[in-house]
C-alpha cells in the first residue's frame, strides 16, 4: 500500500509541477537557510570538554572593589592578578589547578635558513595537562617538581613537531624559545577544543591550536610578557616587579573540582581568601567571588557570537513562514482532488487510508524539498565565510549528522504541515463530490 | 466595490484566508527587523577613518626573544630609516595600532587629577613626530610634535607623556566651545598638554562597546617599544601600494632578520584592514538581504498559489456573476479587494509582531529600538507585493467567460 501511495503522490505532484516546485523551493530554502545558520551555531554553542565541563572551573576575585565592578553590574574582573594567582597556587585546594597566560615567544629553528616565527604559546602548570585531558603522542607531561624548580622544559604540538622534527620523537631534543634552549619533555597530539574554554578572555573563543607550553614560573622567571589582555585599574608604575605585584588582572585560572561539595568548599574557601585580603588591608570591601564553570564560563562570556544567534532566530522565523505556506500550498492542493477523494471514499476507502495517502504525499514533497536543502545547505556553509569571521566560520561543516539532520527537519516539517491539509481531505462528503459531477 | 460580499465569502474560506494573512504577518515582522539590522550594520561601514585609506598599509612587526626597550627602540628607528628610504614610500611612522584594528590600548581621560570619574574614554595612539604627515591627518589647531620631543616607553612604564595631541572630538568633548590648546589633560599616568588639535582620527574599535569614544584619540609623542613588537604604517606615494609594500617586507628583512612578519597577517593594506574590520557588517547585511528577498518570493508565491485554487474554485460563481451583467473590471476589483482586506489584517497583526520581535531583540542582544520608518516600508512592501502577486490570478479569473455558468451543473 505504501509503495502504492507514494507511487500515486508522485504522480500527482507531476501533474501540477508548478505549484510543486513552489513547495520544494520554500521548503529548500527554508530548511537550508536554518541548517546552515544552525551549524554555525551548533559548532559555536559546542562543549569543548563534554567530560569535564561540570568540573572545571574558573574562579574570579573582586580585587577592583565596587566602584570599577558597578560598571559590569557588580562582577568581579575576568582575569586574576598576579598576586591571587600565585596565593591560590600556593594554597592548592582543589585536586588540580592552573594560572595561565598566552605567553609572548617566537621560536627560533636551528636550520639558520628558516625564518624565526611565532605559534600559539601558553604559560602554565604541570596540573593543566591532566585537567585539559590533553592526549600525548609521545613523552609525558612536565612534573610539579619541574614547575617548582622553573625548569626549562617544553611541551610542543603535533604541528610544530612536524614542523621542526619532520613528525619524529623529539622527546630530549632542545627547542630554542626566545633564544633559550628548552628540553623537549613531550609532544601533544592533536589537541583543539572548540570554543577554546581555556582562554575566552584573549581569544574570544576561536584561536589556532596551542603548540607551545612553557612552565608558568619559568615564564614569569624570564619576565615573558603576556600576548593577551592586561587590564589596570591604577597606574601599575614603572617595571616589571611593580606590575606583577599591582592589581592588574592578566591571569586565567582553572582549578578542577570533581564533585558538587568540593566545589561548595572552594567557593567558601576563595570567600575565605578574599575575608583574609579585606583584613589585609589589600581589599576595602566585602568578599565578591565567583566561581564558574566551563559551561557557564562560556556562557557569561558570551562566547556564540551575536551574529549566530540573530541569524538563527531569523532563519527559524523564515522555516515557519514557508511552512505557512506549504500549508496553505497542500491544502490548494489537496482540496482540488475532492472529487477523487469521493470517489475513493465512496468505494469502500476508511478515512484513515485517505490520511496515509495524504501524508505520504506530503512526505514525498518533504522528501523533494529536504535534497533540495540539502544542496543550498551545503552552498551555504561554503558561504558562511561571507557572514562570520574565519575563526568562526572554518568551523561550520557539513557532516553526516547535518545532512540527517536536514532531511529529518524536512520530511517532518512537511508532514506536519499536512495535518491540516489533510485533515480537511479527509473530511470530504463523497455524497457531494458524486452528485457534482 | 462592495466589502460586504467579500467578507461573506471568505467566511467560507477560513483557513485560506487565515493562511494569507498569517504568512504577510509574519513576513512583516522578519522583513521589517531584517531591514533594520542592515541598515544598521550598514551605517557602520560608511564611517571613516579621517586616514588616507587609499595610501596606506600597515606592517605588522614582531621581534624575536625579547629584547630590552633601549634595543628595541634603536631597532624600530632603524627599520623606520629603512621603510622611509624603500622606493614608493612617502613616509612611516611607528605606532601600537591603527584604526579599524579592533583593539588596543584605551584610556580614560581626566580634566583633574582627584576626579574620580573619567571626563571620557579615549584610544590611546603612540606615534612619532611622522604621524600626522603618514596618516594624512589634518591638523586644524596647534602644532605638530617636534623630532626632539619623541620618547620611546616599553609597556611596563607610567603613560605621562609631557605634551599630546588630541583629536577634535575629544576636545569638542572635554573643553566644549573652548580652545584646546595649551591646557592640561589627565592620563592614568600623569598630566599632559594638549598642544595640537586633529581634524578626525577614528578610534581603533568599531564595536559597540567602544561607541561612546568612536572619534575621542589621543596621540603619544613616544615610540611603544614592546619586546613582542608593534606596528608601523606606511603611506605609499599614489599608485605604488603595491609595490611599496613588496618592496618594504624585503626591505625590513635585509635591514634585520631577527624579526617575524607573519604570512597572513604581517603586511596589510588598508583596504584589507577595512574589510577584515567590516567582515561581520557586512556579512549580516548580505545574510539579512537574501533573507529578506527570498522571503518576500515565497510569500508571493504563496498568495499567487491560494488565489489561483480560489479562482479554480469559483469559476461557476463568476460565470454567473458575469451573466448578470458583472463587467471584467468588477471581477479584477473583487479579487485585487479581497487581496487588500487579507492583507490588512496581516500587515495590522505583523505590526504588532514585529514591535514584539524587535523588543525582545533589544532585551537579548545590542539591538536599537525599530524605528517607525521601517515599519512603514514593511506595510508599503508587503501590501504592494500582495496586489502585485493577485494580479495574475485576477486577471485569469476576470477572462471567466459568462457561459461557465451555465456549465456542469
Amino acid at each position: 500500500m505504501f509503495a502504492y501511495y507514494l507511487q500515486l503522490g508522485l504522480r500527482s505532484l507531476r501533474k501540477n509541477p508548478l505549484l510543486t516546485l513552489l513547495m520544494v523551493l520554500a521548503i529548500g530554502c527554508g530548511v537550508a537557510a536554518s541548517m546552515t545558520t544552525y551549524s554555525v551555531f551548533r559548532a559555536t554553542s559546542n562543549n569543548p570538554i563534554p567530560d569535564k565541563s561540570s568540573q572545571l572551573y574558573v574562579p574570579q576575585i573582586d580585587n577592583w572593589g565596587p566602584d570599577a565592578s558597578k560598571d559590569n553590574k557588580g562582577e568581579p574582573p575576568n582575569a586574576m592578578t598576579y598576586t591571587d594567582a600565585i596565593n591560590l597556587m600556593r594554597d592548592k585546594r582543589a585536586k588540580r589547578q592552573t594560572a595561565l597566560y598566552p605567553a609572548a615567544i617566537s621560536i627560533v629553528p636551528t636550520d639558520p635558513s628558516m625564518l624565526p616565527f611565532r605559534e600559539t604559546s601558553y604559560a602554565w602548570y604541570a596540573d593543566a595537562f591532566a585537567m585539559f585531558d590533553i592526549p600525548f603522542l609521545y613523552g609525558h607531561a612536565w612534573t610539579a617538581d619541574e614547575d617548582e624548580s622553573h625548569a626549562a622544559v617544553a611541551v610542543i604540538g603535533k604541528a610544530l613537531n612536524d614542523k621542526l622534527f619532520n613528525g619524529a620523537n623529539s622527546v630530549g631534543k632542545n627547542v630554542s624559545i626566545n633564544g633559550r634552549d628548552y628540553r623537549i619533555v613531550g609532544v601533544a597530539d592533536k589537541w583543539n577544543p572548540e570554543p577554546v574554554f581555556y582562554d575566552v578572555i584573549n581569544t574570544n573563543g576561536f584561536d589556532d591550536p596551542i603548540e607551545v607550553f612553557i612552565p608558568f614560573t619559568r615564564a614569569v622567571e624570564l619576565q615573558t610578557n603576556t600576548n593577551g589582555n592586561n587590564n589596570c585599574s591604577h597606574d601599575p608604575g614603572k617595571g616589571w616587579d611593580s606590575w606583577i605585584r599591582s592589581e592588574c588582572v592578566w591571569l586565567g585560572f582553572w582549578a578542577e573540582l570533581p564533585t558538587t561539595s568540593e566545589a561548595d568548599a572552594y567557593r567558601a574557601y576563595l570567600n575565605g581568601y578574599a575575608a583574609e585580603q579585606q583584613r589585609a588591608g589589600r581589599f576595602r570591601w566585602a568578599p565578591n567571588t565567583r566561581l564558574r564553570n566551563v559551561t557557564e564560563w562560556l556562557d557569561y562570556q558570551k562566547v556564540v557570537p551575536q551574529e549566530a544567534k540573530v541569524s538563527l532566530m531569523v532563519s527559524l522565523g523564515f522555516l515557519l513562514i514557508c511552512l505557512v505556506n506549504t500549508v496553505g500550498l497542500l491544502l490548494a492542493k489537496f482540496m482540488r482532488r475532492s472529487s477523487e477523494i469521493g470517489v475513493r471514499r465512496a468505494l469502500g476507502a476508511p478515512r484513515k487510508e485517505i490520511y496515509l495517502q495524504f501524508l505520504i504525499e506530503a512526505a514525498a514533497v518533504g522528501l523533494a524539498g529536504g535534497v533540495v536543502g540539502l544542496l543550498l545547505t551545503g552552498l551555504g556553509v561554503m558561504g558562511v565565510s561571507l557572514v562570520f569571521e574565519p575563526d568562526v566560520a572554518r568551523l561550520a561543516k557539513l557532516d553526516v549528522s547535518l545532512v540527517l539532520l536536514t532531511m529529518l527537519v524536512a520530511v517532518l516539517t512537511t508532514v506536519l504541515a499536512a495535518f491540516y491539509p489533510t485533515w480537511r481531505a479527509a473530511q470530504v462528503q463523497p455524497a457531494w463530490q458524486l452528485k457534482s459531477n | 466595490m462592495q466589502i460586504k460580499p467579500i467578507l461573506s465569502a471568505l467566511r467560507r474560506h477560513k483557513a485560506g484566508t487565515f493562511l494569507i494573512a498569517m504568512q504577510i504577518a509574519l513576513t512583516l515582522a522578519i522583513v521589517c527587523n531584517a531591514l533594520f539590522i542592515i541598515h544598521q550594520r550598514v551605517a557602520h561601514l560608511s564611517e571613516p577613518t579621517g586616514i588616507d585609506e587609499a595610501n596606506i598599509f600597515i606592517v605588522k612587526n614582531e621581534w624575536v626573544g625579547a629584547p630590552d626597550s633601549a634595543r628595541v627602540d634603536a631597532m624600530m628607528r632603524a627599520d623606520l630609516q629603512t621603510l622611509r628610504q624603500v622606493p614608493g614610500v612617502q613616509d612611516a611612522t611607528p605606532s601600537n595600532s591603527y584604526p579599524l584594528r579592533g583593539s588596543g590600548w584605551d584610556d580614560g581621560v581626566k580634566l583633574k587629577p582627584d576626579q574620580l570619574q573619567d571626563s571620557s574614554g579615549s584610544t590611546i595612539y603612540f606615534a612619532d613626530e611622522h604621524f600626522i604627515d603618514t596618516l594624512g591627518l589634518k591638523l586644524i589647531a596647534g602644532r605638530n610634535f617636534r623630532a626632539d620631543e619623541i620618547g620611546h616607553m616599553d609597556m611596563r612604564y607610567k603613560l605621562a607623556p609631557p605634551v599630546v595631541i588630541i583629536t577634535r572630538a575629544l576636545a569638542d568633548k572635554l573643553f566644549p566651545g573652548g580652545q584646546a590648546v595649551g591646557k592640561t589633560i589627565y592620563l592614568i599616568g600623569g598630566p599632559a598638554t594638549v598642544v595640537g588639535v586633529v581634524d578626525l582620527l577614528q578610534a581603533q574599535s568599531v564595536e559597540r562597546w567602544a561607541s561612546d569614544f568612536a572619534y575621542r584619540s589621543v596621540i603619544i609623542p613616544e615610540r611603544l617599544t614592546l619586546s613582542l613588537g608593534s606596528f608601523y604604517i606606511v603611506r605609499a606615494r599614489p599608485g605604488q601600494l603595491d609595490a611599496a609594500m613588496r618592496a618594504a617586507g624585503k626591505a625590513l628583512f635585509a635591514q634585520n632578520p631577527r624579526r617575524v612578519i607573519a604570512d597572513d597577517d604581517g603586511l596589510l593594506s588598508f583596504s584589507e584592514v577595512r574589510s577584515r574590520a567590516y567582515e561581520s557588517d557586512r556579512g549580516m547585511a548580505i545574510l539579512m538581504g537574501v533573507i529578506s528577498i527570498v522571503l518576500l518570493a515565497v510569500t508571493a508565491a504563496g498568495i499567487v498559489g491560494l488565489t489561483s485554487f480560489w479562482v479554480g474554485q469559483r469559476r461557476r460563481q463568476i460565470g454567473v456573476r458575469r451573466a448578470l451583467g458583472a463587467t471584467r473590471q468588477d471581477i479584477l476589483h473583487y479579487f485585487m479587494t479581497e487581496n487588500l482586506l487579507i492583507s490588512c489584517a496581516g500587515v495590522l497583526v505583523g505590526t504588532v509582531l514585529a514591535i514584539a520581535m524587535n523588543l525582545w531583540m533589544v532585551t537579548r542582544f545590542e539591538m536599537h529600538r525599530l524605528s517607525l520608518s521601517y515599519l512603514v516600508t514593511g506595510v508599503v512592501i508587503l501590501l504592494l507585493l500582495g496586489q502585485g502577486a493577485v494580479l495574475a490570478p485576477a486577471l485569469r479569473a476576470s477572462r471567466v467567460p459568462p457561459v461557465e455558468a451555465t456549465r456542469s451543473v
